[in-house]
């Protein structure tokens, strides 16, 4: 148990984040003509508008939580609030996201599932792709109703600290989480199954959010750095 | 390296701003560019074109890449034509460039595909039986025929092979020949210049088989049969660089720029040049934009119009002030002088009746066809001369066959036009005037049927001892056209402004033009072409041929052209383009196509007439011959209904006849073979007896029935099927439209000859094959669909009349799936027949009735009355009062090897076409080295090979004049002889060239002058017809060697159309029986049915195209004016339905300002296979364009035996009119798109 443990939560991230990382790469400079979101609103936009809103809005919200209320060190917000108060503070804030992103991806997956066009359209990972994120999201959901049974904020001061010894490369991550409740050991489990498939899935995307158009000036021209002769490659 | 490393730049600067910071200069990796660099390379460009019949023949680059076409451009490298003319490039149009589509589109018909429900009684049959027995029992038993042919349309089809098809077709043919005959088995493909070798493929298989090919030119009314009662000639027109040489041109129904779009620039390009532009069309169509004037006569009526114009261009430049050009050359090149007689009837009128011949007055010296020799006043000598070039100077003599201002012997003549001044007297001279006929829809203008006007006369004792009055065309003509010249009598008009029939005012009431605009176009044209020697030139449509009066106005505008000098003349002349008929090197192609090198006659049958009587129209006729008689015909001699005159056209070897006999021919021959009497005398013998008939004369019963059915490069059924539902009812027994109720169940009168059964069948098609690329309505209804190559898998040949060039069909990759090209395909079928033939056929006798054709000395036929064997006027002579009969071998076991073959007859007998031969061992034998010779054992060894498709092609090439220098010399020479005249002079200089297949692909090549067509090709003049005639003073191929305004034979005057004159409308009478018997609630109007070529499609093609669907509505419309949809309650884009007793259509309205009232206007050939709904009224899904359309057969049309009017394949016959049609419109109120309507079980499942 132990030797499943270290694997899942010590090994596993790393292989994970590497995969993760050189995957997306290796598509970037191998199949940039596969970088894409992948709509399919030009099939049928019916439920696109507020689904696809709904969920990524929610979606964003939820990863950017995760981010902060991970890996922020306890010192560092202990001046402010409580681990109580924090955890408070994201479940209120992640459930209602995590509604909103409910609400989406129930009209995406049921789209997706139901509109003919785009089940003969859609790839098979599509499919994959939006089933996990509903999985993911419905364990992280879950882990509210489970973390309502302790608000101390322990538990989530320990996968902080696991988050932490990840990505500050120190042994003996998986401690932090060998004792905890199921959902919350499946729900990283499967967080971290999504980075590892994200390179192999339209959730490159990620990675291209047009950012730059907002403060880019009007035009834009490139010089020339072709050779004239066009055979010989640089 | 990396395009994500590369990005990594931090430390340089990002970008340099300018503009105050609202711009920047980046450097960042560009290569991602070259994906768009990438997306426009290829590995190879193939030039071919597109074989659709839109006479474009343009030059296309085919790109290829990783082994698929991905694109086409317009080539650009055509050679320079002559000095001070624009190029012909760029030539294409959208359509053309969207054609890719299809290669690999989801309509792609991609393997042998055959119905489930045949294919299971097949494969049943196939167990215990060989395949011809097999394919016997099928159809022998009624249960199992119905079974499928109820099924086509139906779908259910599954894939097979070729092997199994090809076996099946095999078998059906083959026993098709030997129960019935071979003249049972029938193929329909049009236009063979857009694709020659591929329509060689099937045409060569059915005549070397016995079978016989449709015309289509006819069928399509698209052949004028104006043309040839004019000229003696199919159709010959201006290449499209003529227009820029024109100083007046009318667009007189003819939609330039949507339907010539790649030769629309000449157009424009001549106004450009100084040309006045004028458009007759009666919507606001895209050409009106083009020109200085429109003008829009109501629809149907434009006779009137040209009546009224050539009444101005008579009175102002042949009476008032005479141009002496005009003169001159109407006097040369026209049948003005020449002598009309005059006939006394007993109610003491006097009748314009036939040409005075030579015969009349003892032959005046004429030995050889006196009666065919019409004659004139010479005003030099005062005396009656037989002027040179008539027809009996064609046949039976040499050398004086030509149009010098000549007589037969030798003395130069000026003829005299009118007699007026050396008349003997002013006689009143009767007319038939049919202006006054009443139609619901249309203004009549009410005058006398018959009018008297006064012309001056001269009288002659002829032979017979009686006198005769006679007059010449020109007195006769200005007569009819009502120009009063001070002879007195009525009827005639000296102000523009006198109501009488010919005058601008007379025809305002019909046409509702203003008659100022009349006086000013026709004055403006004759203007131009006297001061231009004939430069002005009319461009006409087919949609004024399509009318059931076509004669009349397209013999209008014909006379406004001949009365001003023009045609012959450079930039002047009737330019007439409808399908791709120029056939550039047709006099080689036609001896490979129809199998002439190995046997002849081959069996040719006009389209209208077999669709006529096979698919049962002729059941519905229900206009009576009455109607169309002119007031002066002896109505004694006129009984029987259309099917009945159709019927004796054909038994005086008039027209054609598919099925010919109520016999099979092989049956026949072996008959008379064991009697011991010689096969024709032993036919001629049972005609006579009455135990022999014309299968036309019973065509309902079973052994008369066309049993198999070849349609490849056509969509009949979706497109040119006049009579759509009846075909489907009776040609091919599945679910039609059909409303209405042939003669029997109305209880009217039924022919007097041809036999009625009250029971008609259903299903007379034992087996329909088609051949195509793509899924098209006649596909869908087929039995057997096999998948051809497109215009870019396959070698073949492309000409037009629009240009002068000769195009390649290049494979630019190989058939995509299963497809083979039509040449592979046919030529599976002939190796299948030829290996399952031994047992079944082997060499047979069989008997080819021909009709008397045009062009050979048989057109001298009946020189006077029409006379019927049938009725005891006649003896039965083949070839003369009935058709020519030919034994013909055949040899079924060695067909196979005939079909990859250059026979021997080639060499033997020669080579040749419109009545000139030529010998042609040296092309023969050269070819022999150039495709090889055949070495495998038997009747083909030695023979030069026809293997392949370019083999063909180069055959066709090396054998035609027009791409051979050696064979262009040699036919101009064959022409001397008829002329006395010297023609080697236009070919000579381009002797030693000859344009192979492969010089083609390289750039489109120039063909050479030839006396096959009557233009030049050369450095100094643009192709336009009727030049050498002019200009080599070659005659016309008529009765008289000239133009002719008058059109003497019996029939033609006693059907009122000796001379032009406006006749408006027929009544079909397919609206009062169904008209607010079937309501909706809605309201119905009943307005015209137009159906004009295509904006987004040509015919079918393209239109189930996507590219072509994005940018139209994507799917059937019909535009209508918007009085007429306010007053029917509609409105854009409704859902409407269009009716009559034919069949129904269901569409969407499109309602437009150019639209007149009174019209309802469908581009033809929407394919009905993309969003049609369910009709309401017949309760299956709406039909084709044709769905309301009968085909109305005219009895003019069926004259043989008579000069000019003597039948051609697709050059004299009848045709099929549609536009006298009404249709009732009214918006749906229920749209079904029938998407529950269950499969048959039998679609899913097979054996």
């Amino acid at each position: 148990m132990n030797a499943v443990n270290y694997i899942m939560f010590q090994i596993f991230p790393y292989v994970a984040l590497a995969v993760f990382a050189i995957g997306c790469w290796a598509r970037f400079d191998h199949g940039a003509y596969t970088w894409r979101s992948g709509s399919s609103q030009l099939l049928s936009s019916r439920w696109m508008r507020l689904g696809s809103n709904a969920f990524h809005i929610g979606v964003l919200a939820i990863l950017g939580g995760h981010l902060v209320g991970l890996l922020t060190p306890h010192s560092v917000y202990e001046h402010f609030m409580t681990s109580g108060q924090k955890q408070l503070l994201a479940m209120v804030v992640g459930g209602l996201f995590g509604l909103l992103c409910l609400v989406g991806m129930s009209l995406l997956l049921v789209r997706r599932i139901a509109n003919a066009r785009i089940r003969a359209t859609g790839s098979g990972r599509d499919l994959a792709v939006l089933v996990l994120l509903f999985a993911q999201l419905l364990l992280g959901l879950g882990s509210i109703v489970v973390s309502a049974g302790h608000m101390d904020g322990s538990q989530m001061v320990k996968l902080g600290e696991w988050a932490q010894h990840i990505v500050t490369l120190r042994g003996g991550a998986a401690d932090y989480v060998a004792d905890a409740h199921w959902i919350y050991k499946a729900h990283v489990t499967l967080g971290l199954t999504l980075i590892l498939i994200t390179p192999f899935t339209r959730l490159v995307h990620v990675w291209s959010i047009p950012l730059g158009y907002v403060v880019r000036p009007y035009q834009i021209v490139r010089r020339r750095t072709a050779p004239l002769d066009y055979s010989s490659r640089r | 390296m990396s395009y994500f490393l590369d990005r990594l730049n931090f430390f340089k600067p990002a970008s340099e701003p300018f503009s105050d910071g609202h711009g920047a200069a980046r450097r960042e990796d560009r290569s991602w560019e070259d994906s768009y660099r990438r997306r426009w390379q290829y590995d190879k460009i193939v030039r071919s074109t597109h074989g659709v019949n839109c006479t474009g023949s343009c030059s296309w680059k085919v790109y290829v890449k990783n082994g698929l076409v991905t694109w086409e451009t317009q080539q650009t490298d055509y050679p320079r034509t002559r000095p001070d003319l624009p190029n012909h490039e760029p030539r294409g149009c959208p359509r053309g460039a969207s054609y890719s589509w299809y290669l690999y589109s989801a309509n792609r018909v991609k393997y042998p595909l055959v119905r489930s429900a045949l294919l299971k009684l097949w494969r049943e049959a196939r167990r215990t039986g060989a395949p011809v027995e097999a394919w016997a029992s099928i159809i022998a038993d009624p249960e199992q025929s119905r079974s499928y042919k109820s099924k086509r349309g139906m779908g259910g089809f599954v894939r097979s092979s070729w092997d199994e098809v090809n076996e099946i077709i095999a078998a059906a043919n083959l026993h098709t020949v030997k129960a019935f005959g071979p003249d049972r088995v029938v193929g329909f493909s049009p236009i063979p210049a857009m694709s020659m070798v591929s329509y060689a493929a099937g045409a060569r298989y059915l005549s070397l088989l016995g079978g016989a090919c449709l015309s289509f030119y006819d069928w399509y009314c698209d052949l004028p049969p104006s043309s040839p009662q004019v000229w003696g000639e199919q159709t010959d027109v201006p290449e499209s660089a003529d227009w820029y040489n024109s100083r007046y041109l009318i667009a007189w129904g003819s939609n330039v720029p949507q339907t010539r779009t790649p030769d629309a620039h000449f157009f424009t390009e001549a106004r450009y040049n100084g040309t006045k532009t004028v458009a007759i069309t009666p919507d606001y169509s895209e050409v009106a934009k083009l020109t200085d004037h429109w003008l829009h006569p109501k629809q149907g009526t434009d006779a009137a119009l040209a009546f009224a114009m050539g009444h101005v261009i008579l009175r102002e430049f042949h009476v008032d002030n005479p141009s002496p050009y005009f003169t001159a050359y109407c006097r040369q090149y026209s049948d003005m002088p020449l002598l009309v007689r005059l006939e006394r009837r007993p109610d003491g009128r006097l009748v314009p009746e036939r040409f005075l011949r030579a015969a009349d007055l003892g032959g005046l010296g004429e030995r050889n066809n006196p009666e065919w020799k019409t004659l004139a006043y010479d005003e030099i000598s005062g005396a009656l001369v037989v002027p040179n070039g008539s027809v009996g100077f064609r046949w039976g003599e040499k050398g004086k066959w030509n149009i010098e201002e000549k007589d037969s012997a030798g003395r130069a003549t000026l003829l005299r036009l009118s007699l007026a001044g050396v008349h003997d007297g002013l006689e009143p001279v009767s007319f038939p005037y049919f202006g006054g006929v009443e139609h619901a829809y249309w203004i009549e203008s009410k005058f006398e049927d018959v009018l008297e006007r006064t012309i001056p006369v001269r009288r002659l004792a002829l032979g017979d001892g009686k006198e005769w009055l006679v007059a010449t065309v020109y007195d006769l003509l200005l007569a009819q056209y009502g120009v009063d010249r001070g002879f007195g009598g009525g009827h005639v008009a000296a102000s523009y402004d006198d109501n009488v029939p010919g005058t601008p005012a007379w025809q305002e009431k019909i046409t509702g033009v203003p008659r100022a605009d009349v006086i000013q176009i026709a004055r403006e044209f004759a203007r131009t072409a006297d001061k231009t020697r004939g430069r002005a030139m009319i461009i006409v449509g087919a949609a004024m041929n399509h009318w059931f009066h076509n004669d009349m106005n397209y013999r209008g505008l014909i006379n406004m052209l001949v009365m001003c000098g023009c045609v012959g003349q450079s930039g002047g002349g009737w330019a007439h383009y409808v399908g791709q008929e120029k056939l550039r090197p047709q006099s080689g192609w036609t001896p490979v196509a129809f199998g002439l090198d190995w046997s002849k006659p081959p069996r040719q049958m006009n389209g209208t007439s077999f669709f006529y009587f096979n698919s049962s129209q002729y059941r519905y006729e229900k206009l009576g011959v009455e109607e169309i008689l002119s007031p002066l015909a002896d109505r004694s001699r006129h009984t029987g209904s259309l099917a009945d005159y159709n019927l004796r056209a054909v038994r005086m070897g008039w027209l054609p006849a598919v099925p010919q006999l109520n016999t099979n021919p092989l049956q026949l021959m072996r008959e008379a073979e064991k009697a011991g009497i010689p096969p024709v005398d032993y036919a001629v013998g049972k005609l006579k007896d009455g135990s022999l008939d014309f299968a036309f004369a019973d065509p309902e019963a079973p052994e008369n029935y066309p049993r198999n059915l070849f349609i490849w490069r056509s969509n009949l059924l979706g497109s040119s099927g006049k009579g759509h539902e009846y075909m489907l009812k009776h040609l091919l027994g599945t679910r039609h439209g059909l409303q209405g109720k042939d003669l029997g169940e109305r209880g009217a009168t039924k022919p007097e000859e041809v036999k009625w059964r009250d029971e008609a069948p259903e299903g007379k098609l034992d087996l329909l094959v088609t051949l195509d690329f793509r899924m098209c309505t006649t596909a869908l209804y087929s039995d057997i669909v096999l998948p051809t190559a497109t215009w870019y898998e396959k070698d073949d040949l492309n000409t037009s009349d629009m240009h002068p060039f000769i195009h390649p069909l290049s494979k630019a990759v190989d058939p995509a799936w299963e497809a083979r090209s039509d040449w592979e395909i046919f030529k599976g079928i002939a190796r299948s027949v030829s290996a399952m033939a031994p047992g079944v056929l082997g060499v047979e006798k069989d008997l080819v009735l021909v009709p008397t054709l045009h062009d050979t000395p048989n057109e001298i036929a009946m020189p006077y009355g029409v006379t019927d064997w049938k009725k005891g006027e006649c003896e039965l002579i083949p070839g003369k009062t009935a058709p020519s009969m030919v034994v013909v071998e055949r040899d079924y076991p060695n067909l196979y090897r005939k079909f990859t073959s250059l026979g021997p007859l080639l060499d033997q007998q020669g080579n040749g076409g419109k009545g000139m031969s030529w010998e042609t061992g040296h092309e023969v034998e050269f070819l022999a080295r150039l495709n090889r010779e055949v070495a495998e054992p038997g009747v083909s060894q030695g023979r030069p090979r026809l293997d392949t498709a370019i083999d063909v092609a180069e055959a066709i090439l090396h054998l035609a004049p027009e791409t051979n220098g050696h064979v262009a010399v040699k036919a101009w020479k064959s022409l001397e002889s008829f002329t006395g005249r010297s023609h080697t002079h236009l070919a000579e200089g381009k002797e030693h060239e000859a344009i192979r297949f492969r010089d083609i692909q390289a750039q489109p090549r120039k063909i050479i002058s030839s006396p096959i067509w009557s233009g030049l090709e050369d450095d100094n003049v643009s192709y336009n017809a009727s030049y050498t005639n002019v200009h080599e003073l070659i005659p016309w191929r008529t009765l008289t060697g000239r133009q002719q305004f008058y059109q003497d034979h019996e029939w033609m005057r006693d059907f009122g159309e000796g001379l032009m004159s406006y006749r408006p409308p027929v009544d079909t009478k397919t609206i009062k029986p169904i008209f607010g018997k079937k309501p909706n609630g809605n309201t119905e109007i009943v307005l015209n049915w137009i159906t004009p070529h295509q904006k987004w499609g040509i015919h079918s093609t393209y239109s189930d195209n996507l590219i072509m669907q994005t940018l139209s509505r994507g799917g059937p419309i019909v535009w209508l004016s918007e009085d007429d949809a306010k007053r029917a309650g509609i409105e854009d884009n409704d859902w409407i339905e269009l009716f009559n007793v034919n069949g129904a259509i269901a569409a969407r309205a499109v309602v437009s300002q150019r639209v007149m009232n009174g019209i309802a206007m469908m581009y033809h050939a929407q394919e009905r296979i993309i969003n049609t709904p369910g009709s309401e009224i017949t309760g299956t899904r709406g039909g084709i364009h044709n769905s309301v359309t009968r085909v109305v057969v005219k009895p003019t049309h069926m004259i043989g035996g008579y000069a000019q009017l003597a039948y051609g394949f697709n050059y004299y016959g009848t045709v099929g009119t549609n536009r006298d049609e009404l249709v009732i419109v009214r918006k749906m109120s229920t749209v079904d798109w029938l998407d529950g309507e269950p499969v048959p079980p039998s679609a899913k499942e097979v054996a």
